[in-house]
């Protein structure tokens, strides 16, 4: 039994992070129907530049408590994974945005393997390590472990989400953003700028990818210039299973992706009498995946899309 | 026969001529690991036109294709290495192969046709994945596949007792093993763009070309929607899987890390690039995605020359600009560099129609 709380905590946590990065999938995709490939990198760059920051400033001896220096990492990641993800939506979707439908998807995956390189040749191919500085805290609940930074996790994670859906339901952004969603042109009519709400868009997710960034090497401990393939990968996999352009369908299939993996992982050797280990992680993720998919099309959450009009 | 279709001999045997001349000439002039480099561009183009039945002609985005290039590779490997002690002429496991793959699309494809768009994209994504993961870890408890060391000592194809691993001397000239595997590779990529080719003008390729547009208008107009969908799916996995048996049997050696999602993503690539659902621009997308890489290993002799000395090693730099070309091309070619002519069509004399499809789909809301 404090086997299977254990694995809820760490898929929790785990999931709570993929969220995060689904969102932004999630935002993207809602308005432009476009998979943002790019964006896995973005969490990557998040993660790379604030780990440079929080290592320089261990390196000087600065006399910090280590929360602070993690969030001076944060806030220097922000701004810059904010600037990249306006860029890239700047310089390789506006210009296709009437383009047959592909081939934006051909770009994102140009700019995911340009960012992949830039990173391999600013910081190298080696594994970078977190400095053990953050409070080590272990705290039991129900037979089960919790650590502190998987508590911050989890708050940070819960804290982020309420505002972001807060601020697209209740402000003017959110407002323009879900007009923009229904139909551009006729946001533009009523005064909205399309373009502007786009990279704003764009904008939003990728600080809320800086933050899972940095929240993954944190948990983890590393961080490396391929992490951002697989988390994108599986963030994006859990923006489909609840239900991609649907936000509160983000969180769910993020939570839903890492608490099924945790679980998968922790049982899969024993319910299969040692056949399949937990090397099958990944496949009991993708097998749920298409599982849910075939009973519902369209997600957990996504409307059932009618037939083209 | 008149002016037009005498003129039309004489370029069709000039580019006979030309291609099989081809492996001598780069011989020549670049080097023998080029040989080889041209016979993987003929399996990538031989993979390019297998999506491109699924994708250019069917409309179904498929992002793991690659699992068909490794069963068709596992296939060949298993029956013919060491490893089980089979030793299976390359005439059974070809067919055999592609069979298999085949099986595997329709494995797929049947669960998957309600899938629309982005959704199918994921859960082919996710059919890549899983049939690498079995691959990677299918060493225990019984070992199958030898896990991720892969299949070594696979057997060469051998054509009436003559092995095309080893150099050959026919007719007092001789053909080394790249060249040898060449001639073969390309008679069976003629043999696959003759396929597709009379494919894309029957009765099946309009049927394919009905759904691509419309699934609903297709099925009013009579069409199967489920078997021609699925049809799509075989066909394109068995083109897969006689890329992968070539692939094994000239590699010699095959393992998991040769089919990951990138592949997949690198042929999606090359005929969306070269222009989709047109047969010569898948050609040329896939030659040109191949050889742009091997290519851009030059820029350290680049820099050597230019600057003196190596700055940034070339390893590090290829991939890089390799992603800044992928965007490049897109931003100024969006169609493909040769787009299909029905593309061009809208694109072109309907200008107003072409705008007014292209606003729908990108506000197609629920």
């Amino acid at each position: 039994m404090d086997i299977f709380v254990q694995q809820i905590i760490n898929g929790l946590v785990l999931g709570s992070v993929y969220a995060l990065v689904a969102l932004g999938y999630t935002m993207v995709y809602g308005i432009l129907e476009l998979i943002n490939f790019a964006h896995g990198e973005v969490t990557m760059i998040g993660a790379m530049v604030s780990l440079t920051v929080i290592s320089a400033l261990v390196g000087v001896g600065i006399d910090l408590p280590g929360v602070v220096i993690v969030l001076l990492g944060l806030l220097a990641a922000i701004p810059v994974c904010m600037g990249v993800g306006f860029t890239i939506e700047r310089l390789a979707y506006r210009p296709l945005r009437n383009a047959p439908r592909l081939a934006p998807l051909i770009t994102a995956i140009g700019v995911s393997i340009v960012l992949q390189n830039i990173a391999m040749l600013i910081w190298g191919r080696q594994y970078i390590s977190f400095p053990p500085i953050l409070p080590q805290g272990r705290h039991q609940i129900l037979g089960a472990t919790i650590t502190d930074v998987q508590i911050a996790i989890l708050v940070i994670s819960v804290v982020l989400m309420l505002g972001l859906t807060l601020l697209v339901k209740k402000s003017r952004l959110g407002r323009a953003m879900r007009a923009t969603a229904q139909s551009p042109q006729i946001a533009g009519l009523m005064g909205v700028n399309a373009n502007t709400v786009i990279s704003l868009t764009f904008i939003l997710g990728s600080a809320l990818a800086a933050v899972a960034g940095v929240m993954v090497s944190a948990y983890y401990g590393l961080a490396h210039y391929y992490m951002g393939f697989l988390l994108g990968l599986k963030a994006f996999s859990a923006a489909v299973l609840g239900g991609i352009g649907n936000l509160t369908g983000a969180v769910l299939g993020g939570l839903l992706l890492g608490v099924i993996e945790s679980l998968g992982a922790g049982y899969i050797g024993g319910l299969t009498g040692g056949v399949l280990g937990s090397n099958y992680q990944d496949v009991f993720a993708f097998f749920i995946l298409i599982l849910v998919l075939l009973f519902r099309p369209s997600g957990l959450l996504g409307e059932r899309v009618g037939e083209r009009a | 026969m008149n002016q037009k279709s005498r003129h039309a001999w004489l370029v069709f045997i000039a580019l006979g001529i030309g291609l099989a001349l081809l492996p001598f000439l780069i011989d020549a002039g670049l080097g023998r690991s080029w040989v080889r480099i041209l016979d993987l561009a003929l399996l990538y183009v031989m993979l390019a036109l297998g999506l491109n039945i699924v994708v250019g002609y069917a409309g179904l985005l498929d992002l793991g294709y690659i699992a068909f290039y490794a069963v068709g590779a596992y296939c060949y490997a298993l029956l013919a290495s060491p490893m089980f002690g089979l030793h299976l002429p390359f005439w059974v496991l070809l067919p055999l192969g592609a069979a298999v793959a085949g099986l595997f699309g329709l494995m797929l494809g049947t669960p998957t046709l309600r899938l629309r768009g982005d959704y199918l994209a994921i859960v082919t994504l996710g059919f890549g994945e899983i049939i690498r993961i079995f691959l990677n870890n299918l060493n225990a408890p019984i070992n199958i596949t030898n896990g991720p060391q892969g299949v070594n000592q696979i057997d060469p194809v051998t054509i009436a007792g003559m092995s095309l691993g080893k150099t050959q001397v026919i007719f007092g000239v001789t053909f080394s093993s790249p060249h040898l595997y060449y001639y073969l590779f390309l008679m069976l990529t003629l043999g696959v763009i003759f396929v597709s080719m009379r494919l894309q003008d029957s009765r099946i390729g309009r049927a394919w070309a009905a759904i691509r547009e419309d699934e609903v208008a297709a099925e009013a107009m009579g069409i199967n929607v489920r078997n021609i969908k699925l049809l799509a799916f075989a066909m394109g996995a068995s083109f897969g899987g006689l890329a992968g048996g070539l692939f094994a049997g000239f590699q010699g050696f095959i393992s998991p890390e040769s089919f990951n999602l990138m592949e997949s993503i690198m042929i999606l690539c090359m005929i969306v690039l070269g222009g989709m659902g047109n047969i010569p621009g898948v050609v040329l997308g896939a030659v040109l995605l191949t050889v742009l890489p091997e290519a851009l290993r030059y820029i350290g002799d680049l820099q050597r020359a230019w600057i003196g000395h190596v700055v940034v090693d070339p390893s590090d730099l290829r991939m890089l600009l390799f992603g800044f070309a992928l965007i490049l091309m897109m931003l100024f070619r969006p169609a493909g560099l040769l787009p299909s002519r029905q593309r061009k069509r809208e694109l072109g004399a309907q200008g107003e129609i072409a705008i007014q499809e292209q606003a729908s789909v990108y506000d197609a809301r629920r």
